[in-house]
């Protein structure tokens, strides 16, 4: 047979083993499900290389189960029996194992003797080394996430001979080795890559975005953008244990209603990422699975740089004022975790916390008349289009409560492509809601994002010096530091009280499985198909 | 030779009155793009963009220079064929243009097959009995059609055929998962399979296609079937059919020799329109069928602000409807000859 993949040779390859997927209805339909599943999810993979500018968000999945990392996350059950990733536990999967010096500035890790690349060839600590230059080098978002982990610059990382990898670090931080599991640093195969770069492109992202080169538990047997993306076992993996799917077809369909329809029928196994709504009518009849998201909070956020909200008792009233009951059933359906009607006593430094607000209009009342704005005053509330099915609902009921405390709301509505722009970039928004969620998964990465003087996520422009101070101190400290927790518990009282954003809820990814199990949460919300089972 | 032939001389002075409609559509297409507001740059920054990375992604899509310059860059690329790199689906414009224009074209025009073959018949016999049960089935099927929206029928379509009754296939777009495509000749499934001889994988195709072409179809059906109604009343009531009837003609001959062929001409301009309507409400078709066609497409990379998947859509579809405009006026011609070319 030709190595040549054509369409025959595929099919003759598919009959030549009777384990492999059917490929006609010809085959007996009892041989279709086990070691096959179908995906259905609505957003487009649009690359293959998450280095790649431009790579979307559903594309992460390709780097989690193409590709290996030095080091992973554990697995823990979640309280409604499903699983999720443990944040708390870090587990080798080209690593063999590491060490940290005794000043926490050196990292050396012990590659796999065994790890092997798709094409045969062994995986080197080289190509460690290139893989994470090319991160830290292309620009965009892979950069940046690396910096979170304090890994900026090539000459941090040295291959010392092939299978002893070190890295120096500027200073000692707990969101290192996190950082290291996160999908941005995964291990590519540079002799291929390098083989196909070109002047003009030397990290090979032309080559890499159509063709991964990888070792990781599954190889991409076809992939046509918009459509589907096909995964094929790996079955050489020495990341993890085997997975026992085959073959996962990951099916793009844009409509909801057809993927609860199909899901439904049982002719997909998983449909991922599916709205509250549906996932909480078919809580019932299938597994579904909704997470609420890690160190994601949906807010309502009062921009400082807007006169009113300066006032103190104007976010406070605002605060009392939102129905979030009604918002949490309207916009999430219940799905979620609610974040109002909380201690306000802080005794503990898990994050997202309940704030001490609930629903209480005569107490709203009471602090707008204690403002500098007693007759209320207007304000456009800005929502996302492409975020409308939360943001909708939850505009129209803090437009109508917020009428009873005076203060009248006009809604507007943002286009997708402008809303990044003009919420983070200019954060020019008068009052607006806003979700940021963050991958590495404590609340001092959460406020140095979100509550820190000009950092992105920080669209309230909010700035408090002691908060400035607090998030830089606790940013790189371990958490079983002594110093640790008063000052976490010191940064929730503060942002609680000045209310930069005005916590709603914690929303929730639903996956809805019929007929398979294992699925696990991840922080990135993407799929990761390794430990999926067919029943 | 040009001279020789009229018809010739006529088709390539209509195909040459297309170049500055293209010319106009090439600058406007970049205009408007560049005049929709949001930043791409931001965009494809990603989640995470600093301010820094937001501005090497500026550079790297060549949106830091200026407008003009970025203009002439576009139509040099454009000379050469290149319809410039889409960002939101990661491939050339071309090749995703050649790869879902043809699946848009394949579901609009079965789509238009499906519905003159029901509008057609159903107009010429409400014409022929006015106000009998047909012309009523005729005016309830075509108020139906137009006022059922084509993403409500779509899904209804789903609910009854395939979740309760299951007699269809998944609305999982082109093919099912259990089919590979077939080789690219054309581009459309259904000639592309017929071709290798497969026909196990044609039989998969058009069971794809039924459920979306007949929801696009219902919707075609009204101004079809309305307008052949129309057409044939004034044609029957015309003093040739008169004269014809008078002369003792078949009824037969009457009705498609003479009176038909009449009514043909305002059909035909309506199916032109019908088709490129047909083109725009693909879009909500798409999305529930999960077709991977060019409606979605553009939409998609309209709300992203991807300019040069928008302006390869646009100006593909201005050479479309170039094309499709000269084919109507051609068969003008071949359905009346009065209409020559040589009038214009």
């Amino acid at each position: 047979m030709t190595n040549k993949t054509s369409r025959r040779n595929f099919l003759k390859m598919g009959a030549a083993s009777a384990s492999v997927l059917p490929f006609l209805r010809a085959m007996p339909a009892a041989a279709q499900g086990s070691d096959t599943l179908v995906v259905v999810t609505g957003t487009t993979i649009n690359s293959l290389d998450l280095h790649r500018s431009g790579t979307s968000r559903a594309s992460y999945q390709v780097g989690i189960n193409c590709y290996d990392r030095l080091l992973s996350f554990g697995t823990k059950q979640t309280p409604d029996g499903g699983y999720s990733y443990d944040y708390q536990v870090i587990e080798p999967e080209l690593a063999e194992s590491w060490t940290e010096s005794e000043d926490g500035l050196t990292l050396t890790f012990r590659l796999k003797p065994n790890a092997k690349f798709w094409d045969g060839r062994k995986v080197t600590a080289a190509d460690v080394k290139w893989s994470f230059d090319r991160a830290v080098s292309v620009g965009g978002f892979p950069t940046v996430q690396m910096k979170a982990g304090g890994l900026e610059r090539p000459e941090q990382f040295i291959a010392v001979d092939d299978e002893t990898f070190v890295i120096k670090l500027d200073r000692a931080s707990k969101l290192t080795i996190p950082d290291l599991a996160v999908p941005v640093p995964y291990i590519m195969n540079s002799v291929e890559a390098l083989a196909n770069a070109t002047e003009d492109d030397p990290w090979a992202t032309e080559y890499l975005h159509n063709t991964p080169a990888g070792s990781g538990a599954y190889k991409v047997a076809r992939w046509t953008p918009g459509e589907q993306l096909v995964y094929e076992r790996n079955d050489e993996w020495v990341g993890g244990p085997l997975p026992a799917l085959r073959r996962v077809v990951i099916r793009e369909v844009p409509s909801p209603a057809t993927r609860r329809a199909l899901v439904e029928r049982g002719d997909v196994q998983v449909a991922f990422d599916i709205p509250d709504k549906d996932a909480a009518e078919l809580a019932d009849t299938l597994d579904v699975f909704s997470t609420p998201v890690e160190n994601c909070i949906h807010c309502l956020n009062p921009n400082f740089a807007f006169e009113p909200f300066q006032d103190s008792n104007v976010r406070k009233a605002i605060a009392y004022a939102i129905p979030y009951e009604d918002i949490f059933q309207a916009a999430a359906y219940g799905r979620g975790l609610p974040m109002w009607g909380g201690e306000e006593e802080i005794n503990d430094i898990a994050w997202p916390r309940k704030t001490q607000y609930f629903t209480d209009l005569d107490k709203a009342r009471e602090l707008m008349a204690a403002s500098a704005y007693p007759d209320g005053f207007d304000v456009p509330l800005s929502i996302s289009l492409d975020l409308a099915s939360w943001m909708e609902p939850t505009a129209l009921l803090v437009q109508e409560a917020l009428g009873q405390i005076g203060i009248n709301v006009t809604i507007e509505k943002i286009p997708g492509a402008n809303w990044r722009t003009a919420v983070l970039v200019e954060k020019r928004l008068p009052l607006h809601l806003e979700n940021f969620g963050g991958w590495l998964n404590t609340p001092d990465y959460y406020f140095f994002w979100a509550y820190q003087d000009g950092h992105l996520f920080n669209s309230s422009n909010y700035r408090n010096e002691e908060i400035e101070e607090l998030t830089n101190a606790t940013l790189h400290m371990p958490m079983d530091d002594p110093e640790y927790a008063p000052k976490i518990k010191r940064m929730f009282e503060i942002v609680l009280d000045e209310l930069p954003r005005i916590p709603l809820y914690q929303p929730a990814l639903n996956v809805a499985m019929n007929g398979a199990v294992g699925y696990e949460f991840w922080f990135h919300r993407q799929l990761d198909v390794r430990p999926i089972k067919t029943v | 030779m040009l001279a020789t032939s009229p018809r010739l001389r006529a088709t390539v002075l209509r195909v040459a009155q297309a170049i500055p409609v293209v010319v106009g559509v090439v600058i406007i297409s970049f205009l408007l793009t560049r005049a929709l507001p949001g930043d791409p740059a931001v965009y494809f920054a990603g989640v995470a963009a600093d301010t820094e990375s937001i501005e090497q992604t500026r550079v790297a899509m060549g949106l830091d220079k200026p407008l003009l310059q970025q203009f002439f860059i576009y139509v040099g690329d454009l000379s050469r064929g290149d319809l410039g790199q889409s960002l939101s689906s990661g491939r050339s414009v071309a090749e995703d243009l050649a790869k879902r224009l043809p699946a848009s074209l394949e579901l609009t025009l079965s789509a238009l097959l499906l519905a003159i073959a029901i509008a057609v018949p159903l107009g010429v016999l409400a014409a022929t009995r006015p106000g009998t049960w047909v012309d009523h089935l005729c005016r309830v099927i075509v108020t139906a059609g137009v006022s059922l929206p084509t993403f409500f029928t779509g899904i209804l379509l789903i609910y009854i055929f395939y979740y309760l009754l299951g007699v269809a296939p998944s609305p999982l777009g082109r093919l099912d998962f259990i089919y590979l495509d077939p080789d690219h000749v054309t581009g459309f499934y259904l000639i592309d399979a017929a071709l290798m001889g497969d026909w196990e994988t044609w039989r998969g195709a058009v069971r794809q296609l039924i459920l979306p072409a007949s929801t696009l179809a219902l919707f075609t059906l009204a101004p079809i079937a309305r307008m052949t109604r129309a057409a044939m009343l004034t044609a029957l009531s015309s003093d040739f059919i008169r004269t014809a009837r008078a002369a003792g003609l078949s009824s037969r001959t009457i009705l498609y020799r003479y009176a038909f062929r009449n009514a043909l001409l305002p059909v035909m301009t309506t199916l032109g329109m019908v088709f490129s309507f047909a083109l725009g409400a693909n879009v909500l078709v798409e999305k529930v069928f999960a077709w991977p066609g060019i409606g979605s497409y553009a939409v998609e990379a309209l709300v992203v602000s991807d300019y040069a998947a928008v302006q390869g859509f646009v100006l593909s579809m201005a050479l479309l409807f170039v094309a499709l405009n000269l084919v109507i006026d051609l068969l003008y011609a071949a359905i009346d000859p009065r209409i020559g070319f040589s009038s214009k």
